[in-house]
């Protein structure tokens, strides 16, 4: 057995900072993929073809490559196609929200055809308009149905983003592994990385259901 | 007020209205009734189009709701509709299903749209209700709230799709009783009705439908007293 923790305890502070870099990322990405799941999801039961082809389009894309590539071909294509140059962590924040997006869209449109239809009705007989209904009555109920899901999705995603260390975003995961690189040894502080994510997941896991109980007063 | 001329709705190769034309004045008290699968709901459906007519003409207040260039949404704000099962916004409050529509769809002034729904809670007597969220409501006064948010958009006519339908017996009669109330301030109703008393208290005239055609259209004494047509004597015999 050869376990030795204190040579990375001078670093436990170092490898600390990449939780507010991962929540960055995680955090951003969700806020981009609610919003562009919200308008894949509208595109996906609406009635124009075209918008629904390019977000059945655009979701089997995300979904049917891997997410490291994704990550990996934003990062080099910003700049090579478009010229700009573009950081790690802005760069993990737009992958991880477009991906994720395609994920949240399904869930947001199962949320809406899950809204009892008679809303639909009771929202069309007062003359209230698509834009205004959707807003105002449908997603609102949408969502709090799928809460628990959206959560989940969350929860997902906070683990998923370590592998920004492929593009060498200073988060968790690539502050520990380069504590490893600088003490020569990786398997400490790969454990402790583990157990930040772990106890992350945990209390992101409480504040979910917190939330979830708190939504559920007005029923 | 309301005209509907050789009215036809079809479900593929399923017709399910078979050109129905009558005509409905203003203040006029309607009850639609009929054996279930006659078409009732779908016709009254139709009056605010969340059915669209496979063919014919309605005409609400001199506005053609069967023209393609008619504005649906404007005609659906002038045409009420109450639910069998109320289908209140449930993550609102009572006081916000009233006001909603009549801020976000005519744009009037908050306080007003408040004023204004704080009225007819009291008319329908669930004042003290306003700030509570439906499912704390039972289902005599959910209809009633719903039958108050119909009345808050001003329309000139409501559409009742079998009301009473989805409510306990001992509820029934509260929410007939508000009906009632507004039927004698004149306001035009049509209304698919199982309630074959309150038809014939209440209503100006019957309409029967079955299998998709209008077969009698009479006023309530002659039509429960002596039905001109086999088919509604068989269903008087089995309702009354």
């Amino acid at each position: 057995m050869n376990l030795d923790f204190t040579a990375i305890i001078p670093s436990i502070p170092y490898i600390l900072k990449g939780i507010g870099v991962t929540l960055q990322i995680a955090i951003g990405a969700s806020i981009i993929g609610f919003i562009v799941g919200i308008l894949l999801a509208l595109c996906k039961i609406g009635k124009v073809n075209v918008l629904r082809w390019f977000a059945d389009f655009y979701t089997s894309i995300f979904r049917g490559t891997p997410l490291v590539l994704q990550l990996m071909i934003i990062y080099y294509a910003v700049p090579q196609l478009l010229d700009i140059q573009i950081d790690p962590v802005p760069t993990a924040i737009i992958a991880f929200g477009l991906n994720s997006g395609a994920y949240i869209s399904e869930i947001i449109r199962a949320g809406i055809n899950a809204v009892d239809k008679g809303q639909m009705e009771a929202a069309q007989a007062l003359g209230i308009p698509y834009a205004k209904m959707m807003k105002d009555i449908i997603i609102p109920q949408a969502v709090k149905n799928i809460l628990p899901s959206l959560v989940n999705e969350f929860i997902t995603l906070n683990k998923e983003t370590a592998v920004v260390t492929v593009i060498s975003a200073l988060d968790i995961m690539r502050r520990a592994y380069i504590v490893g690189g600088s003490t020569y040894r990786y398997l400490e502080p790969l454990l402790f990385a583990g157990v930040i994510y772990y106890i992350m997941t945990l209390v992101l896991t409480f504040l979910g259901k917190r939330i979830e109980k708190g939504m559920r007063k007005s029923d | 007020m309301i005209k509907i001329e050789e009215l036809h709705k079809s479900y593929g190769q399923n017709e399910v209205l078979k050109g129905i034309s009558t005509e409905i004045k203003e203040k006029e008290v309607i009850a639609i009734i009929g054996p279930s699968g006659s078409g009732k709901s779908t016709f009254l459906r139709c009056l605010n189009l969340l059915e669209e007519p496979t063919s014919g003409k309605i005409t609400i207040a001199g506005d053609v709701l069967t023209d393609k260039g008619t504005n649906i949404m404007k005609i659906r704000e002038e045409v009420g509709m109450v639910f069998q099962h109320f289908h209140l916004f449930p993550h609102k409050t009572v006081l916000e299903n009233l006001t909603y529509a009549p801020i976000n769809v005519k744009g009037m002034d908050k306080t007003a749209a408040i004023k204004k729904a704080e009225d007819l809670l009291t008319k329908v007597g669930l004042f003290e209700k306003r700030n509570e969220y439906p499912n704390r409501l039972s289902g005599g006064q959910k209809q009633r709230v719903a039958i108050a948010r119909a009345l808050a958009m001003d329309p000139k006519v409501i559409l009742f799709d079998e009301p009473t339908s989805a409510l306990d017996p001992e509820m029934v009669k509260e929410v007939l009783a508000v009906m009632k109330n507004l039927a004698n301030t004149g306001m035009t109703m049509l209304i698919v009705t199982h309630e074959m008393g309150f038809a014939r208290e209440v209503a100006d005239r019957i309409l029967f439908l079955d299998g998709g055609k209008l077969i009698e259209d009479a006023s309530p004494e002659q039509f429960f007293a002596a039905p001109s047509t086999q088919r509604a004597k068989d269903f008087l015999e089995k309702v009354l």
